[in-house]
């Protein structure tokens, strides 16, 4: 019988199938972080119930932890050290492997899983993040769980789930000079819906998607929640093996010879049945960017603003109204050009040293419009530490934006710090829902290399027009 | 966990499609280590109204802040409710202001799993029933998780499915954990036979090599 890929991965993982309809998953990682990590074991602790194996069981810290340079355990969320001090007393109290601030290996939790090769093609990992979905980059089932199932996770390796419907995405053709993965995964969602893929796993496919690189993959499936996916995931092919090489946690010598073997059959059969096939073409793709406050409220650059009276049923008329009058902003109104204040590339979605170099091309030899506030957060230490062996950091810094340390930063009032009321950002991250990233901040989701392009224009631009100047160091890349 | 049969309770609509658990209760509501007290934080963007970034009062216009419908112990939503991201607090915050039940005609992934270990009832139902619900006003809905049944307070009755392992779980207030942990004898032995097979998942030297 033919077997998709997720098929494989999850099948072999099935401890037993309950006769509920439910199925007892093996997990084989769990990461955690401070704000709910920290939960989880502390409600664990009260319970008096053990971590089943903490070898298999990793933690950093990112969502409380603020981004300045310099920076402590203190930050600008109230309470936030608590959570701080209670993720690196728990995780020392039960033995598990905790990147700290200090660090080299710190930064977001996705971003170091899969640097760090945590995260390996085949596996089964959960976190308590939603956008665990980023690993399903590496051909493994990347699971977000909320607090409850991380304690299950932790405290028996399982997870009890029924086994979702499998949906494949097609990407055809190839992709326009300046459209990214960004601009592939917010171009799905507007057209299919933010629900578009609710109960679903879904596999992305075809030879666009096996072009992109890691960087590009992880931005692909870092955007599944946003499409209500159970998952996203990618059959790893030799992209994949030549990233998962030589990382710190990843097999070597004869036992990654034996992984790769198992690794190579790690794709969906020729004959395999999806429940459900989506086909899109990238020819139709442009440089993204989102209007509302739902990722599933996009249009190309040159597109308008739609008006709510052509939308579907009532709600969704009443959604799209509330959303317009949250952003300011009229039916029929173009986006390019809209003036913006803020401009912040960083979070689990596009922070990676591809994004940054995206980003400086646009950026070198420019600077950063009058009165915009221009934010640039690394996803982490590594990232950071090659952005700068190449010279990014001055690049950034001379357009005038702020150069910080690694974290989850303004995708969401991480570190306690935000943009103003009504302040327009155009932001690298995957939602910008009301209130995301400040209370009545109005956030337009992009490319990097549009929110660099939106920076030094002051207003919402098309990063297409600047590109092919000033690129230097392109061999550097 | 607090067993769910049956409730009867005011039922609130906020019917809006893709309300996030951002909205449920904001980052910056999610104060201390701890699952309880969130209930002031719920919809706070919403339910309060700010100068700058200080709260100064309550929001008139919003469901819950209405009279009527301040005690409600039940919700409405619209498509995707609780869509993004993974916040427990979401569900607690719902939990604490007194919520038992939430119907909408979509929910998020990891809500809805959130509710159901926490002793909530998801409900999913098209949305013309939803309508017709809020369409009643402040009136008692009646939550019947052992018949699966909704019934209005002019008779009519709505069924609904839920999925048969979460019905079981809070119809018996049952542990999640407690449960999953009876197969501990089938976790050994998987890890068993999949340590022989997949050895190079089970590296007991990662540690060592790290550093």
């Amino acid at each position: 019988m033919a077997h998709t890929l997720f098929d494989k991965i999850w099948d072999a993982h099935v401890v037993r199938n309950l006769d509920d309809q439910s199925s007892l998953v093996y997990v084989d990682r769990v990461f955690l972080h401070e704000r709910t990590g920290s939960v989880a074991l502390t409600s664990l602790e009260e319970q008096g119930r053990r971590v089943r194996n903490p070898r298999h069981v990793f933690a950093t810290m990112d969502h409380i932890l603020d981004t300045f340079p310099g920076r402590g355990d203190r930050t600008l969320v109230p309470g936030g050290e608590a959570f701080v001090k209670t993720m690196r007393r728990t995780a020392h109290d039960v033995g598990i492997r905790l990147f700290d601030i200090d660090d080299r290996r710190h930064g977001i939790t996705h971003l170091i899983s899969a640097e760090q090769g945590i995260t390996l093609p085949g596996l089964v990992v959960a976190c308590p993040d939603s956008h665990t979905c980023t690993l399903g980059a590496l051909g493994a089932i990347g699971w977000g769980i909320g607090t409850s199932d991380c304690e299950h996770v932790l405290a028996t390796e399982t997870l009890r789930a029924v086994k979702p419907r499998q949906l494949r995405v097609t990407f055809d053709g190839a992709l326009g000079p300046g459209v990214t993965a960004k601009d592939m995964v917010v171009h799905l969602i507007a057209r299919y819906s933010a629900a578009g893929a609710r109960g679903f796993a879904m596999e992305y496919a075809g030879p666009a998607v096996e072009a992109l690189d890691m960087d590009a993959r992880f931005t692909l499936c870092n955007m599944a929640v946003e499409f209500s996916a159970f998952t996203g995931l990618i059959a790893p092919d030799a992209t994949t093996l030549d990233y998962v090489r030589g990382r710190a946690y990843a097999p070597r010598n004869e036992e990654l010879d034996r992984a790769e073997n198992d690794w190579s059959e790690l794709r969906s059969d020729d004959d395999a049945e999806f429940d459900l096939e989506y086909r899109v073409d990238c020819g139709d793709i442009e440089p993204t960017i989102t209007w509302g406050t739902s990722p599933e409220h996009a249009v190309g650059i040159g597109g308008a603003v739609p008006d709510p009276d052509e939308a579907g049923d009532d709600d969704a008329k009443h959604s799209m109204r509330l959303a317009l009058d949250y952003m300011g902003l009229e039916p029929g109104q173009a986006l390019k050009t809209l003036p913006i204040d803020g401009a912040f590339i960083g979070s689990c979605t596009n922070a990676r040293l591809s994004d940054l170099r995206a980003a400086a091309d646009i950026l070198r030899g420019r600077r950063v419009a009058k009165g915009i506030r221009a934010i640039c957060t690394p996803g982490s230490q590594a990232v950071k530490q090659a952005a700068e062996a190449e010279g990014i950091h001055e690049v950034f810094l001379t357009a005038g934006f702020e150069w910080r340390e690694p974290g989850c930063s303004l995708c969401f009032n991480a570190g306690g710090e935000g943009f103003a009321p009504e302040e327009r950002v155009v932001s690298s991250t995957n939602r910008n829902f009301r209130g995301r990233q400040g209370p009545r901040v109005r956030t337009h989701l992009a490319s990097p290399a549009m929110v660099a392009a939106a920076a030094v224009s002051g207003a919402i631009a098309d990063s297409r027009e600047f590109a092919g100047r000033d690129t230097i160091d392109q061999g550097a890349a | 966990m607090k067993p769910f049969t049956r409730h009867s309770g005011i039922a609130a609509a906020l019917l809006v499609d893709n309300v996030d658990t951002d909205q449920i209760i904001p980052s910056r509501e999610m104060k201390r280590v701890s699952k309880l007290g969130l209930g002031e934080g719920l919809f706070a963007g919403w339910r309060y109204v700010y100068d700058g970034g200080e709260r100064t009062g309550e929001n008139a216009d919003f469901v819950l802040n209405d009279p009527e419908f301040r005690d409600a112990t039940i919700l409405l939503g619209g498509a995707n409710f609780g869509c993004g991201s993974s916040r427990e607090h979401a569900v607690w915050a719902l939990a604490d202001f007194g919520i038992r039940a939430v119907i909408a005609s979509g929910f998020g992934r990891i809500f809805r799993n959130n509710c159901a270990r926490n002793g909530l009832l998801a409900i999913e139902l098209p949305s013309e029933h939803i309508e017709r619900i809020a369409a009643l006003g402040a009136k008692p809905v009646d939550v019947d998780l052992e018949a699966c049944r909704v019934t209005l307070s002019d008779g009519t009755t709505i069924d609904f499915e839920v999925p048969p392992a979460d019905r079981h779980m809070l119809l018996k207030g049952l542990d999640y954990i407690d449960f999953a942990l009876r197969y501990t004898n089938d976790i050994d032995a998987f890890v068993e036979r999949d340590r022989m097979a997949r050895p190079w998942a089970y590296r007991e030297s990662v540690e060592v090599l790290s550093d």
